[in-house]
Parts: structure tokens; C-alpha cells; sequence
């Protein structure tokens, strides 16, 4: 009786420890809640190296409750009384010492096996039909190269779901790191070599990334986003890519419904869609564009936009807000820095534009495309990101507002 | 500080303890330099820890905007570079000055004046960091200073220089303080002090300063690589011109990997210290206790690739380092366990420094098991530079360290002041700080996990990452208010006489002997040792406590005669570096000029008679 009571009270005085354990393992949340959390895993590598995060995270679950609890226990067992007699002299006791070396040894080798194979794994970059994607870091965004289809773009990534996907990575200029929690975990980027990741997306999806290793004052702005889509809406994409832009000129169709999945997938995660199409002319036109056309990006080439059905202002109009916007993205020397065509090969200053109308974010992720955020971001960049390369180009806000206008119509 | 004029009162005339500014300037006392260190290092803790507080204020809701980019990546960059060397570092070469003499039973250092030197270059290394502040230029680049953002392409300001030639001098500093406690520990211990009767401190302080003999000259070389391509445009660092980024990254981490240990080691020192006394029972497995030491700081040169998974080493590099990390892991568990088994049969006494010092086992568990986890690479790469590393470090570091070196405080102050601090607010100290400090850094391991990465100045709403940052944010300010409690407990203390026993804990090692605070020559007689914990042993002889012990004369003791020539010398160091990063301005005559200035002191010190 007396030891059930004395068990009792010391199971009841480790009940907190038992509590916090508890609450640690239930802290883990939802890919809802958490859109960047290792803890969710949407692809084969980052499921595999979660399984051994969790092998070190169950031993040490382990460990910790022993060994703090025998702390707790000890401090509790042999508190001392005054006029308690002076305890016994124990200098060390070898047999004990030998095992408490080797358990943990032992601990650590559970470990290790399964670490040794992942980072095995981790390297292979599995052969056959990956699709190839050039990651280049830039002060403070991201470029996409696809170098299988000749097209690139910035900070909004698409990949088919199933198939894989490596990337092979590099810097322009300060190091950066790719980081890609739910998709593929982390990489570092250096000039003159070039890092890989690999990752097979379970399935279509929205993921959120940014880079991970300190690079200048606005190191946080400099995320990007990954959509995951059906293998059709993929193809949609590059060939809505591949279709040329100039400023005045616009690209020619892409077939519609599959442009139309892209854009509604990309929204479907986090409602962030909405947004961009609220306000503004852009925001008048239904993703599933009438008669075959998307969005004044796809529509015929320059001084044809009113055969199109009612979706904006052409390009080449020049009394309408995004066809002076296109004159003024000509005459100030916007081009110096951005190619609008996603088949662009030079190396450009800024990211490539051709599809900045459906982008999500602009910035890299500074803020959502909205027509408002985006023609403030024209007028002043340093306003919404201090320090970026982008230089104020003296625009009035009219001005902005109509290069922002013709922004939208890339898509 | 003013102590020892209260000392003053007890002494004869032959050695009056000497006071006031001068005394201070000039000191060559190993009790009164560790004094210096201790206050400067706590000013800089305070400032550390004022940074700190401002970055978390930033980070506590989503894209908050209470600090401007570019004062929160010069902050984030002060507050690590200020609390491992302006903090952390000197607060433990506080108690490698004031101890390590009394208790390996010597009258002082081996080199009291280099000891000075030591001294007034850190102070003068660590106001020239923080001088920065005034010109807006504070260092802005990490205190990892990871190349090739620190080139002058991609970091044009001073702010940079701030950097990597503040961090010179202090290497100096620590260098000359290694140098010195080595030969101490090596030429100084009392008779019959074998190396194997040496106090735990005093074994893993020795083993600190070889980590430091080692590790130090790999920092330097690579600053003095910076300060090249930065001042003279060598491309050590240039990817473009054939350099190599990486190579920054492994001569970092040679040092920063060791630096860790020199961080911890003497907590480990303090805390095998405490935990006997407060057990009243000898430290148990002494010999394992050693040896793990040992080999500890022998793989702390073998792992510095851990840090750097994330660069792609390859699969036998990630490997090779990888094992070697985790094998750490086996001596820091047999430390916790001999830690464990010394309080296990005892007779605990709960008296604050005893607080600290289980408080310190309890935390540095947590931050040794999350190291477990970052040792394996493929997790790593999830991890590495997110806030769980944050979280890891803090646990090993504040956890660990800052915890030790508080509960150090708490058992050595009367012993260094003559005063005892107030039970009642130790223990309001430490359960504040205990509360604060894990408000603030557990749910960072969370909010690492779920992707939140380091050193950004703030993050977007809708990640999740909102009310574990709130969270921490409250935390630290109670972090932060637990020690004004400590403040208020110095000064509440400091108005009390200075009547502390000379041995209150029952304490088993030499300065316990000592009146406190001890006179000017610590040992009117050199002691001998005869057993591990000599003062438990002649007490065990006499039965019972000794009677306090008297001041006497100490006529006829040879002292050191103080000087200010270290200080001058330190002075020349400082200016030679300045007139580096004024090399623009002043042109190659005001380096000139304080070569010949640090020449002359360093002449007239080598000249002048010792004492």
C-alpha cells in the first residue's frame, strides 16, 4: 500500500512531463495550417527524409522522458533535511558507466542506419523522364528555366504531379538556398556549380518556398511558389508560354480549357485567385474566357484587339490604359531589364514577365497582384521592398496604373 | 567593485588593497581583471540581450514593421556576434580569472600583465564593434559572415570592416588569455595538485583553452583572407574570379564548430562545480568526467561539415560527418548521466545556484536531442536554417551556458564580493527565467519545423507561423525581466556589509579556504593537496567547519607592481586596426603611426620591472 502510494505520488508529480510530451506530439497541425511545414510531406523525398526525422524524434521522445524524468526523480528522491547525516561518499561506479555509454551508442546506431540510406537516396537523382528545371538565385527572386521547352519565368513555378522533377540549381550572385519544404527539402546555391534537388509531387497543389540562407536586407522577400497541376494543364502552361510577347504585340491563342484549369488549380488552395482578379479591368474577365481566348495576353497580334470578344483594352490601343501602358513599358526602358518573352534566352537583370498577369504574388512574394499592389509596386518598388535592384522610374501613378494594366494582360 | 575597499578595512598595512580608478587601470591582480571581465561582459549581455528583445518585438506579428530591414539584419548580426564574443566568452574568462588561480591553489596567473593586455584589448575589441552603432554601420552580414555577400560588391559600407576587424582584436584577446591560463593550469597548481586531482572547472577551462589555442588561428586566417579581398581586392573569397565561397564556410566552421565547445565547456566546469557541493557528495565517475571532456573537444575539430549539409558535400562527406556528430552525443550522455548520479544518493540542498545548475541539465538535455535530430543530414536538410536550429542553439547555449554561468554567479559571488545575494529573488530569478526561456524557444523547434526560416526580418501572414511567434515574443520580455530581478538583487545586495563567510555552501575545493573576497596574494601559505576535494578532506580531519579564516599581513609576498603598459599596448593593437579600416582616409602613415605606438608600449612593458 505504501509503495502504491509512493508510486502514486511520483507518477503524479511526473504527470507534466507526460503532459508536455503530449502536447509536443500533438503540435504537429495541418498542411492547411502550416503551407511550409516539413511536417506535411507532398512528394517521395520529403516523405523519406520525414520518416528518418521521425526515427530521431520517437528516440528522443524516448530519451527525454527517461532521462528527465530520472532527473526529476532524483531531485525529488534525495532531497536533503537539515541534520540529515552526511550520505554515503560515491565516487563512481564502473559497470553503470559502461552502460550508460552503451545504450546511447546503441540509440545512436538506430539512427544512423536509416540517416546513411537517406543520404544515399537523397543524391541519387533517379533516371528516366525527369522533367529538367534550372533554378538560377537572384537578389531578390527566383528564375525558372525549363530547358527542355526554351521557356523560363520567375518566382512561380509549375511542375506536372507524378512526374520527376530535378532541379539544377545556381546563383548570379551571393549564395542563396532553395528551400522547399513540402516538395523537396533544401539545397544551397552557389555560382560556378550546380546543386540538385530532386521530388515527385504526389499530386496538384500550391506550395509555398523561399530562400533559406542569408542573402542581403531583403533575404525574406525572396520567396516563390510551386504549383503542382495535371500533366494536361503542364502542357497547357508551356505552351501558353511559348507563345511570343512583345510590348504592343501580344501572343496567339492557347487552347483555352487547359489554360483555364491552370490558373483555377493554382487558385485552389488558398483562395489567393480571388484576390489578384478583384478591381481593375483584369478582374472583369472569367477564367473561363469566352470563345476560345484567355485574358488579353492571348489575344491577336497588335492593332486586332477589337476582334476579340470584350475582355480589355488591346495592347496595341493606345487610348486605352494597358495599351499606353505598353508604350510606356517601351519608351522607359522597362525592357532593359525584363524580357516579356517567356522564350527569351538572355540574361536579363529582372525576372522574366510573360505570364505576370496570372502570377500570384509580385515582388517575389512581397505582396499579392493585385492591380492595385502592382501598380504601386511600378511607381515605387523600394515602397513595398527596400533595397531592390528595381530603381523608381518616375512614373506618376496614372502611368503606373496603365504599365500595370498592360502587366495584366500577360498571362 | 568597490569591495576592496571594504577589504581595506581587515588589512594591515603591507599590502593595503589597493582602490580607486588608478588601481583599476593598472591592475595586474588576476581577482580584479576577472572583476573587469565579469562587469564588462555582463554590460555586453545586457546589450545582447536589449537586441534580442528588439528582434523579437519585430518578428511578433506578421510583417510588422517596427524595424527597418536593415536595422534588424544589423541587430540579428550583433546580438550573435555580441553574446558568444563580447558575452558568453568573457563571462566564462570572468571565472577562468577570478578561479582558476585559487583553486589550483596559486597566487595569480602566469602572466599577469599579458592577463591585463588580455583584458583591455577585449574591452577595446568590444567597443569597437558597438561603435559602429554610431556611425548606422553596424555589421550586417550574420556573425557566420558567410562569403560572398561579405565581399565589398555585395556589402560596400563600413559595416562589413566593423566586422572583420573587431573580430581580429578580440582574437587576440582570446588568444593571449588561452595562452595564459595553459601555462597557469600546466605551471602553477599547488603541491601534491595532480592532473587528475585538478577541480572539474579547472579541467574543462584547460581543456577550453586548448580548443582555443587551436580554433582561433582558423578565424583569423580567414578574416585576415576577408580583410584582403575586402581592402587590398585578393578574390580569395570571389566565385568569379576563381575564389571559393565554400572555402569561407570550412574555415568558419573549423572554428565556429570548436567555438561551440568553448562556449559550453567551462558551463560543464561550473555545473560539475555545483551539483557535489549541493549533493554533499563528490562529483561522480571524476575520471569519465575528464575524459569525456576530452573527447569531446577532440571530435569538436571533426564534425565543422555538419553545418554545412545544406551546401552538397556529397553522400560520404554527409556521411562521414554525420557519424562523427552523433558520436558526440556519447560523452555529452555519459556527462548527463555522471551529473545525474552525483545528485542521486545525496543530500540535495535547494539553494539557488543549485537551481542553475539542474536547470541547466533539464535544458541541455532538450538542445542535445534536438542536435541528435540536425546530425542526420537528410533531416538537416529540412532544418538547417530555420528556426529549429534557432531553438537547438538557444537550448545549448542560454539552456546551457547562460544557466551555468548564472548559477556560477550565484555560488561565487560571496566568494568575489563578500556579499551573499538574496535566496528569495535567486529563486524568483530562476523560475522566471525558466519560464521565459521556454516560452520563447520551444515553440521555435515548432515554428522551424513548420518552415520558418532564420534571418528573415519578418514573414507573411497565412503560413502559420502568427501565435507560436507571439508566443515567443512574450516569452523573451519575461526572459528579459528576469533579469532585472538579478540586477535588483546586485544592487539590493551591494548595500548590505560585506560579511559573507568565507566558505557558506560547505564548499570541497581551495577558495573556499580564502577569506572572502580573498586578499590581494590569495595564499598567505601555499596550500597542498592531497585528495580531489582537498577542503572537504581537511575538514572530514578536523570534524567539522574550520574557524573563518584571518587576513593576514602577507608581508613579504612577491606581487606583480601594477602597470599600465598593458593597457597602452592594448590601446596600439586597437589603433593599428583602426587605422586599417581608416586606411582610405589616413593613407599607409597612420598605420605607420601605430605600429611604432604599440612597438614603444609593448618595449617599455618588456623594460619595465616586473615587481
Amino acid at each position: 500500500m505504501a509503495f502504491r502510494a509512493r508510486a502514486f505520488r511520483t507518477a503524479s508529480r511526473l504527470a507534466p512531463l507526460v503532459l508536455v510530451v503530449l502536447a509536443i506530439a500533438s503540435c504537429g497541425g495541418t498542411s492547411e495550417q502550416y503551407p511550409q511545414s516539413t511536417l506535411h510531406p507532398k512528394s517521395d523525398v520529403t516523405r523519406m527524409i520525414d520518416g528518418v526525422f521521425m526515427t530521431t524524434v520517437w528516440w528522443a521522445l524516448l530519451v527525454f522522458v527517461l532521462v528527465e524524468g530520472a532527473l526529476v526523480w532524483a531531485i525529488l528522491r534525495y532531497r536533503g533535511k537539515p541534520g540529515d547525516a552526511e550520505p554515503a561518499q560515491v565516487h563512481g561506479n564502473t559497470t553503470l558507466e559502461i552502460v550508460w555509454t552503451a545504450i546511447p551508442a546503441l540509440i545512436l546506431a538506430m539512427i544512423a542506419v536509416p540517416t546513411v540510406r537517406a543520404i544515399f537516396e537523397t543524391y541519387e537523382v533517379p533516371k528516366g523522364d525527369a522533367l529538367e528545371v534550372e533554378v538560377i538565385g537572384h537578389q531578390w527572386w527566383w528564375e525558372f528555366r525549363y530547358p527542355q521547352y526554351g521557356v523560363v519565368t520567375a518566382n512561380e513555378l509549375q511542375v506536372p504531379a507524378g512526374r520527376m522533377v530535378t532541379l539544377k540549381m545556381s546563383t548570379v550572385d551571393v549564395l542563396h538556398a532553395f528551400m522547399l519544404p513540402q516538395l523537396a527539402g533544401k539545397r544551397d546555391l552557389f555560382q560556378q556549380r550546380i546543386n540538385t534537388l530532386w521530388f515527385r509531387a504526389d499530386s496538384s497543389g500550391y506550395y509555398s518556398g523561399q530562400c533559406a540562407e542569408f542573402c542581403g536586407i531583403q533575404h525574406w522577400a525572396m520567396r516563390f511558389h510551386v504549383a503542382a497541376t495535371t500533366p494536361a494543364e503542364f502542357d497547357a502552361y508551356i505552351a501558353g508560354l511559348r507563345q511570343p510577347r512583345t510590348p504592343g504585340g501580344a501572343a496567339a491563342p492557347a487552347p483555352a480549357a487547359a489554360r483555364a484549369d491552370t490558373t483555377a488549380s493554382m487558385g485552389a488552395s488558398t483562395g489567393g485567385q480571388a484576390d489578384r482578379r478583384t478591381g481593375g479591368q483584369a478582374g472583369a474577365q472569367g477564367a473561363g474566357g469566352a470563345d476560345g481566348q484567355i485574358g488579353a495576353g492571348a489575344q491577336a497580334p497588335a492593332g486586332q484587339g477589337q476582334q476579340q470578344p470584350p475582355m480589355g483594352p488591346a495592347p496595341g490601343d493606345s487610348t486605352s490604359p494597358a495599351g499606353q501602358g505598353a508604350k510606356l513599358f517601351a519608351s522607359r526602358g522597362c525592357t532593359a531589364c525584363h524580357a516579356l518573352d517567356a522564350t527569351s534566352s538572355a540574361k536579363m537583370v529582372g525576372p522574366n514577365l510573360a505570364n505576370i498577369g496570372s502570377r500570384r504574388y509580385i515582388g517575389a512574394g512581397v505582396a499579392l497582384n493585385t492591380d492595385e499592389n502592382l501598380a504601386r509596386w511600378i511607381q515605387n518598388p523600394h515602397d513595398m521592398k527596400v533595397g531592390v535592384t528595381m530603381p523608381n522610374m518616375g512614373l506618376t501613378s496614372d502611368q503606373a496604373r496603365a504599365v500595370a494594366a498592360f502587366l495584366r494582360t500577360l498571362k | 567593485m568597490a569591495t576592496s575597499a571594504v577589504g581595506a578595512a581587515h588589512a594591515p598595512a603591507i599590502h593595503p588593497e589597493k582602490t580607486g580608478l588608478w588601481s583599476w587601470v593598472t591592475t595586474v591582480d588576476h581577482k580584479k581583471i576577472g572583476i573587469l571581465y565579469g562587469a564588462t561582459a555582463f554590460f555586453f549581455f545586457l546589450v545582447g540581450g536589449l537586441e534580442a528583445l528588439l528582434l523579437r518585438i519585430q518578428l511578433g506579428s506578421a510583417e510588422n514593421t517596427f524595424l527597418s530591414p536593415e536595422a534588424y539584419n544589423q541587430l540579428f548580426t550583433m546580438h550573435g556576434t555580441t553574446m558568444i564574443f563580447l558575452a558568453v566568452m568573457p563571462l566564462s574568462a570572468m571565472y577562468f580569472n577570478y578561479f582558476i588561480p585559487l583553486m589550483i591553489g596559486a597566487r595569480d596567473v602566469a602572466f599577469p600583465r599579458l592577463n591585463a593586455f588580455s583584458y583591455w584589448v577585449f574591452l577595446l575589441g568590444g567597443l569597437y564593434l558597438n561603435a559602429s552603432f554610431l556611425f548606422g554601420a553596424a555589421p550586417n552580414a550574420g556573425w557566420f559572415g558567410y562569403a560572398n555577400l561579405t565581399s565589398r560588391q555585395y556589402s560596400p559600407g563600413p559595416n562589413v570592416d566593423f566586422w572583420v576587424i573587431g573580430l581580429q582584436i578580440l582574437g587576440i584577446a582570446s588568444l593571449a588569455a588561452a595562452v595564459n591560463f595553459f601555462t597557469t593550469i600546466v605551471n602553477m597548481r599547488a603541491k601534491g595538485m595532480k592532473l587528475m586531482r585538478m577541480p572539474m572547472f579547472v579541467w574543462m577551462s584547460f581543456i577550453t583553452q586548448i580548443l582555443l589555442l587551436l580554433a582561433f588561428p582558423v578565424i583569423t586566417v580567414a578574416l585576415i583572407l576577408l580583410m584582403f579581398d575586402r581592402f587590398f581586392g585578393t578574390m580569395f573569397f570571389v566565385p568569379a574570379m576563381g575564389g571559393d565561397p565554400i572555402l569561407w564556410q570550412h574555415l568558419f566552421w573549423i572554428f565556429g564548430h570548436p567555438e561551440v565547445y568553448i562556449l559550453i565547456l567551462p558551463a560543464f566546469g561550473i555545473v560539475s562545480e555545483i551539483l557535489p557541493v549541493f549533493s554533499r557528495k563528490p562529483l561522480f565517475g571524476y575520471a569519465a568526467m575528464v575524459f569525456s571532456g576530452v573527447f569531446i573537444a577532440f571530435l569538436g575539430f571533426g564534425v565543422w561539415s555538419h553545418h554545412m549539409f545544406a551546401t552538397g558535400m556529397g553522400p560520404i562527406a554527409d556521411t562521414v560527418f554525420s557519424l562523427s556528430t552523433m558520436l558526440i552525443a556519447v560523452p555529452t550522455g555519459v556527462k548527463i548521466f555522471n551529473w545525474i548520479g552525483t545528485i542521486v544518493g545525496g543530500s540535495i540542498q535547494m539553494r539557488t545556484p543549485m537551481y542553475f545548475a539542474l536547470g541547466f541539465i533539464a535544458m541541455f538535455i532538450i538542445g542535445g536531442l534536438s542536435g541528435v535530430m540536425h546530425a542526420s543530414p537528410p533531416a538537416d536538410l529540412q532544418q538547417t536554417d530555420t528556426y529549429f536550429v534557432v531553438a537547438h542553439f538557444h537550448y545549448v547555449l542560454f539552456g546551457g551556458s547562460i544557466f551555468a554561468l548564472t548559477g556560477g554567479a550565484y555560488y561565487w559571488w560571496p566568494k568575489m564580493f563578500g556579499r551573499m545575494l538574496d535566496e528569495g529573488l535567486g529563486k524568483v530569478h530562476f523560475w522566471l527565467m525558466m519560464i521565459g526561456f521556454n516560452l520563447t524557444f520551444f515553440p521555435m523547434h515548432f515554428v522551424g519545423l513548420h518552415g520558418m526560416p532564420r534571418r528573415v526580418y519578418t514573414y507573411p501572414a497565412g503560413l502559420g507561423f502568427e501565435t507560436m511567434n507571439m508566443i515567443e515574443t512574450a516569452g523573451s520580455m519575461v526572459l528579459g525581466f528576469s533579469f532585472l530581478i538579478f540586477l535588483f538583487n546586485i544592487m539590493k545586495t551591494y548595500r548590505k556589509p560585506a560579511n559573507a563567510p568565507a566558505d557558506p555552501w560547505n564548499g570541497a575545493t581551495l577558495e573556499w579556504a580564502l577569506p572572502s573576497p580573498p586578499q590581494e596574494f590569495n595564499f598567505a601559505e601555499e596550500p597542498e593537496v592531497h585528495s580531489r576535494d582537498p577542503l572537504w578532506e581537511t575538514k572530514r580531519e578536523r570534524g567539522g567547519q574550520l574557524p573563518e579564516p584571518q587576513r593576514v599581513s602577507g608581508a613579504g609576498i612577491h606581487l606583480p607592481n601594477p602597470s599600465y603598459w598593458p593597457l597602452l599596448a592594448a590601446v596600439g593593437v586597437a589603433l593599428v586596426f583602426v587605422a586599417l579600416q581608416l586606411l582610405p582616409l589616413l593613407g599607409p602613415l597612420g598605420v605607420v603611426v601605430a605600429v611604432l605606438f604599440l612597438f614603444f608600449s609593448v618595449f617599455k612593458w618588456a623594460f619595465e620591472p616586473a615587481g
